[in-house]
């Protein structure tokens, strides 16, 4: 049976250590992934996919991800929220893996807002 | 919904939300028999029994901000088109299981998908919550446990990169070894 293996692991955790040692850790960027039915039926797998493979190559650490449910504007999924640290939360509509790519490039790495797909500026309100 | 991942993806999410902390994932394909089972089981807050009778009714859902839910019930779909059936069973402040039976040579049964890359997005965005994922084909059997994953990395996030890519082509070779097919 293929077992994780704990020295590969180990290996993990000793570089991440050795990482943060040199650089702050601290998180920067927030990016939630809307991941309702809607959104799932929509492509936001995919989407999600994109998202920690840029993550991955750009070798960033300050970039934390998440997933969320539907906010009920569901002929708008796939939808992503940008919440860079201490600025209003930005809302993605109708997101793809190139728009995930551009946003993730343009946006969560140069602070960038991409205005053409954006549904909105600041938080949903649930009542 | 084309996939049986996409569903996975879908229903453990529900899980979260009902505030679980260990949501237990296992497929089972048992040839003999020409059945693959799907179970997802959480520790989360449950339903009493109104609700649980209702949770296949394409417009209830206990969410506010929209009058459909239409997860469950599609996962109920996908298995009766292939002969077979979802049982769902709840218990208040126990949890919930849900139980998909599909016919596993069925033309109709949906492939299964990515399921590493959605066990690998479960684990990265719900970080508060543990996820067993078991998969059974014959006498062969692929375990994955997020606790001890945790326990072995200490303080290292389990969403990581690094740890993610580990878990995923981990799932990819256990999954190829034991020759599951679904």
């Amino acid at each position: 049976m293929a077992k994780l293996k704990i020295e590969d692991l180990k290996k993990i955790k000793e570089k991440v250590h050795a990482e943060t040692a040199l650089r702050d850790g601290s998180r920067r960027v927030k990016v939630t992934v809307h991941m309702g039915t809607c959104g799932i039926a929509s492509g936001a797998k995919q989407v999600m996919d994109t998202l920690m493979a840029e993550i991955a190559e750009a070798n960033v650490t300050d970039v934390v991800v998440t997933t969320s449910g539907c906010m009920g504007l569901c002929s708008r999924e796939p939808l992503v929220t940008v919440e860079v640290l201490g600025r209003d939360p930005i809302k993605y509509e109708y997101v793809n893996p190139t728009k995930m790519r551009q946003i993730f490039k343009r946006h969560i790495l140069e602070g960038e807002v991409q205005i053409p797909f954006v549904l909105a500026r600041g938080a949903e309100i649930v009542k | 919904m084309l996939e049986l991942a996409l569903h996975i993806l879908d229903i453990a999410e529900n899980s979260v939300r009902a505030g679980a902390k260990t949501v237990n994932i296992t497929i089972e394909e048992d040839v003999a028999e020409d059945r693959l089972t799907l179970t997802i089981a959480d520790d989360g807050r449950g339903m009493d029994e109104a609700t649980c009778r209702k949770a296949l009714d394409p417009f209830f859902t206990s969410k506010k901000v929209r009058r459909v839910g239409l997860g469950l019930p599609m996962l109920s779909q996908a298995a009766e088109r292939t002969g077979g059936s979802l049982e769902l069973r709840s218990k208040e402040g126990e949890g919930t299981t849900v139980r998909v039976a599909f016919g596993l040579s069925h033309i109709d049964r949906q492939p299964l998908g990515d399921v590493a890359g959605a066990i690998m997005i479960l684990i990265a965005g719900n970080a508060g919550c543990d996820f067993v994922y078991r998969h059974r084909r014959g006498s062969g059997l692929f375990e994955l446990n997020t606790r001890e994953i945790r326990d072995e990395i200490e303080d290292v996030p389990i969403g990581h990169p690094e740890v993610l890519k580990l878990i995923r082509d981990n799932i990819y070779e256990g999954l190829k070894e034991i020759g599951a097919s679904a």
